[in-house]
């Protein structure tokens, strides 16, 4: 991978990309203490560990490109710029959440800033983002769709339908692969016959390219070059993104201690991307450490406020449950 | 007897007959080193190895196609779905292949395979991760499905339907694994196609299946109270359905109720309700009534999911109503 570095030296940008990130893993610890209050329920799944991936990624986007993603949805929701309130009471199953209670935490949407899921078949929004970039090339627009997705719904065989168009008619969307080594419990090397997931690329025609995800600078760069593709000449590309994820696959799961060892996970911590960030910006000088405190300070107030909003939004009457089944057709 | 929970039971029934006929697999996400998301298959891959428990890559599609292939030659799969909301993905290999193969190949290739899995809602799982799939699995002619209610039906339904030399769809429940009943250690199997009649009574029947049979039989216990005598009628397996005991349990009651868990539109209810009419027609006292989940996707909002699910409440009212008693 080349260590080009377009990007690292802007104070201002380096600056809010820590806070985006730390505002994310705040905004899901906050979450991980509801949940054990019982104020949330259902699948949760925490995105601990791989907010350099959403940061890196979505902090180039513009505001008329779209975004699909998994169920381990909330960094990326929030880092899209929905507000921490909507999210925080959509996981209380609040109507002033972001799918008016209806949807939870594997279900965010959000219309007004293009985001457009939080899906549960693991594989199955990845044909939906193929066919958002069909959208964008059929009106002749320059956005771009990123899809988001786990390591195991490569071996899907969506994924590969999904590349293999995308490929064919030259549809202007970034697949990005989370990898974070485990699908739930399986390894990797587990459960696909390659290990390097970015040259399934390759096979569609399609570029691609293997990133450090705990390094935001190295996401930026690899994004950048695939959005310059998308935007001039409807390029797709495959991003294989590595990562790990801090917490168990979801609330029920333990981080380590059955399928990964926690040597492995420790060791993975010491990569810690908000950690590397810091200490990357306090180097350069870029920051004081009265700064981060004051970042922190001010994120602690904001998750705060999430909760107390969340806290205080009404259930959804019982006439919401007949409620969007169907819309009515106006023409 | 012991009492075990109705995971136990399942686990006691793939273990048997993993000993019984060296033909019998398992395969699915996560069962093997991670012993089954929901634990069902604990202990199988120590015992089995490799080979005989399989962990696949999340691959519904494939890895049901896998099961049809090895059927086809002579293996008995029984193929795991961490749950049936994945296996929509697979449909056409359980629906186009499993189903109609014995069929188009004029009686050449059967297909002894069993594909099974939790199915229904558990709590707040929201819209793709709470449906249930019985109605849509049981319009299929070539599929058997079962839907076992209790511990001691889930360890001799599931036997039964590896021992078939059909495909049989296994429905199990979430929220039915952790629950406990009385189980025999030997060797027993419920034969396929036949209700049981869980709690006798002679003033109004329920019929009903799967996990809503723990539904019905608090409904009994509570309008027991009352003196009302209620017929528990647990079809057990879905296709074939006994339509005997549907229609023996109403010429007795005169009254009907049927409780699903999944959706109304072309539900199961909607089948038996039509055996009733057939065959019961003079003997009816009241319009047959049905419960089932409201007509929406599932919502994950507590309350509101609540309101969507059938329940003891909504099944007393439905009986009081048919049985004419004022709430
Ligand atoms: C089609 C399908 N099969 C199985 C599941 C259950 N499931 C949910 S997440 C998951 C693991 C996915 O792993 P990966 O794609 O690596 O994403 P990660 O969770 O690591 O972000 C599984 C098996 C599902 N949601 N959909
Ligand atoms: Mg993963």
């Amino acid at each position: 991978m080349a260590a080009k570095k377009k990007s690292d030296n802007d104070p201002a940008l380096g600056k809010s990309l820590l806070h985006s990130m730390i505002l994310q893993r705040r905004f899901e610890e906050k979450v991980a203490e509801a949940y054990a209050l019982g104020k949330i329920g259902g699948f949760c799944h925490l995105y601990i560990g791989q907010e350099a991936v959403s940061t890196g990624t979505l902090s180039l986007l513009r505001d008329d490109d779209y975004v699909l993603t998994t169920y381990r949805d909330h960094g990326q929701a929030i880092m899209r710029g929905m507000s921490p309130r909507s999210v925080m009471a959509e996981l209380f199953g609040r109507i002033d959440g972001c799918s008016r209670g209806k949807g939870g935490s594997m279900h965010l949407f959000d219309r007004h800033v293009n985001f457009l899921g939080g899906h549960g078949i693991v594989g199955g929004h990845v044909p939906m983002a193929t066919g958002v970039g069909f959208a964008i090339k059929y009106r002749g627009g320059d956005q771009v769709c990123i899809c988001y997705m786990g390591e195991a719904a490569v071996n899907n065989g969506a994924f590969h339908e999904s590349l293999n168009m995308a490929g064919l008619w030259r549809l202007p969307v970034i697949y990005v692969i989370e990898n974070n080594k485990y699908g739930m419990g399986t390894a990797l090397a587990r459960a696909s016959s390659i290990k390097d997931m970015y040259k399934r690329g390759a096979t569609y025609n399609i570029e691609s390219a293997e990133v450090d995800g705990q390094d935001v600078w190295a996401v930026r760069d690899a994004m950048q070059d695939a959005i310059d593709r998308a935007r001039k000449d409807y390029a797709p590309t495959l991003l294989e993104i590595r990562t790990s994820r801090y917490m168990g696959h979801s609330m029920s799961d333990a981080a380590s201690g059955t399928y990964r060892s926690k040597e492995e996970l420790e060791s993975d911590r010491k990569r810690d991307p908000i950690n590397l960030l810091k200490a990357k910006l306090i180097t350069d000088k870029l920051i004081m450490d009265a700064d981060v405190a004051a970042m922190e300070a001010e994120i602690a107030a904001v998750v705060q406020d999430s909760w107390d909003f969340a806290d205080a939004s009404p259930e959804p009457p019982l006439e919401a449950l007949f409620e969007d089944v169907y819309v009515e057709t106006t023409t | 007897m012991a009492l075990i929970t109705y995971r136990d039971a399942l686990n006691q029934a793939l273990r048997d007959e993993m000993h019984r006929d060296d033909r019998v697999f398992l395969m699915g996400e996560e069962v093997g080193e991670y012993n089954g998301a929901y634990k069902v298959s604990k202990g199988l891959l120590e015992e089995f190895g490799e080979m005989r428990v399989v962990d696949t890559p999340i691959t519904e599609l494939g890895f049901a196609g896998v099961g049809v292939g090895a059927a086809m030659v002579g293996l008995r799969p029984v193929v795991e779905f961490m749950t049936w909301n994945f296996a929509l993905l697979a449909l056409d290999q359980i629906v186009n292949a499993a189903a109609k193969m014995l069929y188009m190949s004029g009686g050449q290739f059967p297909m002894p395979l069993v594909f099974r899995g939790p199915n229904g809602a558990a709590l707040q799982l929201s819209a793709q991760h709470s449906q249930s799939w019985e109605s849509w699995l049981a319009h299929i002619p070539g599929l058997k499905v079962v839907a076992p209610g209790t511990p001691y039906d889930a360890k001799g339904l599931l036997k039964a339907a590896i021992r078939d030399d059909n495909p049989v769809i296994v429905l199990e429940g979430e929220m039915l694994y952790n629950t406990k009943g009385e189980v025999p250690d030997e060797d027993y199997v419920i034969p396929l196609g036949k209700a049981e009649l869980k709690r006798e009574g002679d003033h109004c029947s329920i019929i009903t299946s799967g996990k809503m049979v723990l539904v019905a039989m608090q409904v009994a216990d509570q309008m027991a109270k009352d003196g009302i005598r209620i017929d528990v009628v647990d079809l057990r397996t879905i296709r074939p359905m006994d339509v005997d005991a549907i229609t023996a349990s109403v010429r007795k009651t005169n009254r009907a109720v049927v409780l699903e868990e999944g959706w109304e539109v072309c539900g199961i209810g909607a089948q038996v309700v039509d055996y009733i009419q057939r065959d019961c027609f003079d003997h009816l006292d009241a319009p047959v009534l049905r419960v089932h989940q409201a007509d929406v996707p599932m919502p994950y909002a507590k309350a509101i999911e609540k309101a969507a699910k059938p329940d003891v409440a909504k099944t007393i009212a439905a009986v009081k109503k048919v049985m004419y008693i004022e709430s």
